[in-house]
């Protein structure tokens, strides 16, 4: 009606209904039970019309997340006190709110694959460190990742890596999980290569892993397989070294 | 990339991971960290404020001072710090462009110095975020515009200095009127017949008086004669006055193209047309259109209005939103006077008989006016006729604005030009004196180097330490230096200002003495650099006396009075001549004539308690101001000026001159 500011949304009225049935509370806080978390913006109730359908993203987006003190980290991680500090500022300073989400994991990795597509793989590294698959990296979950990769043993290293490539944790590799692992490295080299990039060199690449890898030929590749071919691999035995000297 | 995702460089690293086991080939070497440091703090110290932050943070940026070694040069031992002596608020910004990546620019901060900080980090502004950019950029090309505007009334002022033709300074006259007296002369007579010539054409269709038949007769007719007279006066004016501009103008090309000068052409072509053709009766009617275009001279007084000047510049700058305003209502004028004849169609004796014809309804409608000549007379075209009033009022309204505040805009910009240039007049005055009082300094110095050794000579020392005090060790090495690139060159400083060359130069040509002990010590050896006609020398000229006395001072006409603001003295008071007296002083006198007193003191070379003093040549010292220890100024020797060529050599006069010089 002319003259009136504008009414609020409907789904703005809806959300408001919703809050006050507790059963229906939005699932914007991570479920992070040892965690502090605090909402910045505690108004649930807010005054204006307008404001409604703002605040009501405001305060998913203002969602706070401290982890857990430095000692505990420090027992949980193989990192020193020193490395720890380090980390969290690295990753405080590019995550203000103190969880990843994956717009931003994705977003953040882009930065260091300039010109290919690394959105893929990142969402599969996402999947990786998320461990307890609530749609959020926390510093923890990021931390923990961290500590295995680098300072884990060849064997834990391994494990991970095999966590990576196993799309749905269901402890095996199969021929498309690999392909769809296969294709998101080749993305991110991007179009300009030399030599130009094949259609078939990443269907290429996993016959040839299968090969090396499936030892039973039934498929698909399982954990057992999985180390006991990259343990009898120089090469990739040499690689894994590589991370010790990481940070 | 970013310099923040740096920090998850490792975190990329350690995802590689995922790629080992599908490799073929083995991986290459990963660098090695050489002297692994734990990341430290470092204290950076701006001008007393302390900012403390991670090595690692400055390191983003490797191709920025505080990013590279350049800041080692920077680091203070004993404070184990870096210390900056720049601006700490400018700094703030600085260091937050190393933290986040993003460089703002406050609004409170002054452009250049800004610049000028961004400069010395070596940080480029292109780097400056959007969210401040175009405010940056902004403030930037105002800065430019004054910049340009500044350069530009200098150039015009300096341009004062160098002699011009005869046809740039005409040039410059008809542009300035305020230049000369003769400028601002022709500026007012043009003025003056050009309001002329105007009421003359608008008084010449008046109807003055009725001849037998009663007819009335416009005073033009009735007086031709004497309208003729005037016209023709006018045209003769505004005729020399355009071949003037036009013999003047520096490319002639683009004056004749300029605006002014067409509108110039316009007024005065009708009166030589009126003069060729002949009385036929024929093309009088086409004569009678042209005379149309005299009033034309009116615009002439654009070239005497700045005000007019500005209308006509933002009319030019508004040109887009005036032909918006046009086209709007073009199109509203044609929509409403097409529905109006639709509409009016049936009723009878309607006026408004074809499309064309509705649209001198529309046009007076939708500017309100209402004249009333053509009414709707159907309901339909009443209705319709409203809706076409209030619309008008919309679309005529809307660009208004736009071109009002570009007027407004136009005219602060050129009041503050103006204001400006006033003000730049007092600065360019003080900083003259401060340029001089620079260069006079170092004269000044010399001269009680040269006081100095000569004290030696005479012994007292006392003197000594009151004239050197009062230079600072910077001002001392820089006058040293100065001293050496004349003995380099053989040549010498002169005081740069015509001001007090000239006074003093009053005085040199009476001068010249014996130079007795100074000779020896204090002669400057070297030739001396014979000035231009604008500044002649204050030398003392040992062996050249007799060349430099013969120049006769040709500027004694010019001197200015003796009242010279306060300001000048110090630098007058530098004055490289310097007397030896003995005894006492003669009194300091504030006028010109003191020029011609005779000092009175006998000179007694070897008298031991002889009293250097450096003279005032300019008169208007009062005594409250005279510096540190030095003693009264001599007006000097000054003998009569008639005399002086005759007499100088001859004159021993009572004091002994050294120029430092």
């Amino acid at each position: 009606l002319p003259g009136n500011p504008p009414v609020q949304t409907k789904k703005a009225l809806k959300q408001r209904f919703l809050k006050l049935l507790p059963c229906c509370r939005p699932k914007s806080i991570p479920s992070l039970s040892e965690s502090k978390t605090v909402l910045a913006s505690a108004a649930l109730s807010s005054p204006g019309f307008l404001a409604d359908s703002v605040e009501d993203e405001f305060e998913l987006s203002t969602v706070c997340h401290r982890p857990e003190g430095l000692d505990q980290l420090q027992e949980q991680t193989k990192f020193t006190r020193k490395e720890l500090q380090v980390l969290y500022r690295g990753f405080k300073n590019e995550c203000p709110s103190g969880i990843v989400n994956e717009e931003n994991f994705k977003q953040i990795y882009s930065q260091f694959f300039p010109q290919g597509d690394s959105s893929t793989y990142a969402s599969f590294l996402f999947n990786a460190f998320d461990t307890d698959h609530d749609g959020s990296v926390s510093f923890e979950d990021f931390v923990s990742g961290l500590s295995t990769i680098l300072r884990g043993t060849i064997d834990d290293r391994l494990n991970w890596a095999f966590n990576l490539y196993d799309l749905n944790k269901d402890g095996c590799i199969t021929k498309e999980e690999m392909l769809d692992i296969m294709k998101s490295i080749y993305d991110m080299m991007g179009k300009y290569t030399y030599p130009a990039m094949r259609e078939e060199a990443p269907r290429e690449h996993v016959e040839n892993f299968f090969q090396k890898m499936d030892r039973n030929k039934d498929g698909v590749v399982t954990i057992e397989e999985f180390l006991e071919s990259c343990q009898k691999d120089e090469n990739i035995m040499r690689s894994m070294q590589l991370f010790d000297s990481v940070i | 990339m970013a310099a923040g995702v740096a920090a998850w460089l490792p975190f990329a690293r350690a995802a590689a991971i995922g790629w080992m086991p599908v490799a073929n080939c083995p991986m290459p070497l990963a660098p090695t960290e050489k002297n692994k440091r734990q990341d430290e703090l470092i204290i950076l110290n701006v001008s007393g404020r302390r900012f403390q932050t991670w090595r690692t943070t400055l390191e983003r940026y490797p191709d920025t001072l505080l990013g590279s070694t350049e800041k080692e040069f920077f680091f203070n031992e004993d404070t184990k710090e870096y210390f900056f002596d720049r601006d700490p608020e400018v700094f703030r910004c600085i260091l937050n462009f190393y933290r986040t990546g993003k460089l703002h620019y406050p609004r409170y901060e002054c452009i250049s110095a800004y610049d000028e900080e961004l400069a010395f980090y070596g940080i480029l502004p292109e780097i400056i975020g959007d969210c401040c950019y175009e405010e940056y950029k902004d403030r930037k090309r105002e800065n430019a515009e004054r910049l340009m505007d500044d350069n530009d009334s200098e150039n015009n002022q300096e341009g004062s200095m160098p002699s011009l033709s005869f046809r740039q300074t005409m040039w410059r006259a008809f542009e300035n009127p305020h230049t000369s007296t003769l400028a601002l002369v022709f500026y007012y007579v043009t003025g003056f017949f050009i309001a002329v010539s105007v009421i003359t054409n608008v008084v010449e269709t008046v109807p003055c008086g009725t001849v037998p038949g009663n007819k009335e007769l416009p005073c033009g007719e009735r007086y031709a004669v004497a309208f003729f007279c005037l016209d023709t006066a006018c045209v003769m004016i505004f005729t020399v006055e355009y071949l003037l501009r036009l013999f003047a103008a520096p490319s002639r090309y683009r004056f004749i193209r300029s605006v002014m000068s067409i509108i110039d052409v316009v007024a005065i072509m009708p009166y030589y047309i009126g003069l060729v053709m002949t009385n036929n009766e024929d093309v009088s009617g086409a004569f009678v259109t042209l005379r149309v275009f005299r009033v034309f001279r009116i615009f002439k007084f654009s070239r005497h209005s700045q005000g007019l000047r500005i209308l006509g510049y933002t009319l030019k700058s508004c040109a887009s939103e005036l032909g918006f305003l046009l086209f709007s209502l073009t199109m509203a004028i044609i929509i409403f006077a097409t529905v109006m004849f639709y509409a009016e169609k049936g009723s009878s004796a309607s006026k408004f008989t074809s499309i064309p014809a509705s649209f001198w309804y529309t046009i007076v409608t939708m500017t309100t006016l209402g004249y009333g000549d053509m009414v709707p007379k159907t309901i339909a075209g009443k209705i319709f006729g409203s809706i076409c009033s209030l619309s008008g009022v919309l679309v005529i309204a809307l660009p208004v604005p736009v071109i009002v505040s570009n007027f407004s805009r136009i005219y602060h910009q050129n009041q503050r030009a103006d204001k400006r240039r006033a003000q730049k007049k007092a600065r360019l005055a003080r900083i003259r004196v401060a340029k001089t009082g620079s260069s006079n300094a170092y004269l000044h110095s010399k001269r009680n180097g040269l006081l100095n050794e000569a004290l030696e000579l005479t012994g007292s020392t006392e003197e000594e330490q009151h004239m050197t005090k009062g230079t600072s060790l910077i001002e001392s090495q820089h006058h040293h230096l100065l001293h050496c690139l004349e003995k380099t060159t053989g040549l010498s400083y002169l005081v740069d200002d015509p001001l007090l060359s000239v006074r003093a130069s009053t005085i040199k040509n009476h001068e010249f003495i014996d130079e007795q002990m100074f000779e020896q010590n204090c002669m400057e050896s070297s030739m001396q650099n014979y000035p231009s006609s604008r500044s002649p020398s204050l030398s003392s000229h040992h062996g050249l006396t007799t060349s430099c006395c013969s120049r006769r001072n040709k500027k004694t006409t010019h001197l200015p009075n003796s009242s010279v603001p306060a300001t000048r003295l110090r630098s007058m008071q530098e004055l490289s001549t310097i007397h030896i007296q003995c005894s006492e002083q003669p009194s300091l006198t504030t006028s010109r004539s003191s020029l011609n007193m005779k000092s009175d003191d006998g000179l007694r070379p070897n008298c031991k308690a002889a009293q250097i003093t450096t003279a005032i040549i300019s008169i208007p010292t009062p005594p409250a101001l005279t510096p540190e220890g030095e003693s009264r100024p001599t007006p000097g020797s000054p003998g009569h000026s008639t005399n002086i060529p005759t007499t100088t050599t001859t004159t021993t006069a009572n004091i002994v001159k050294v120029s430092a010089l």
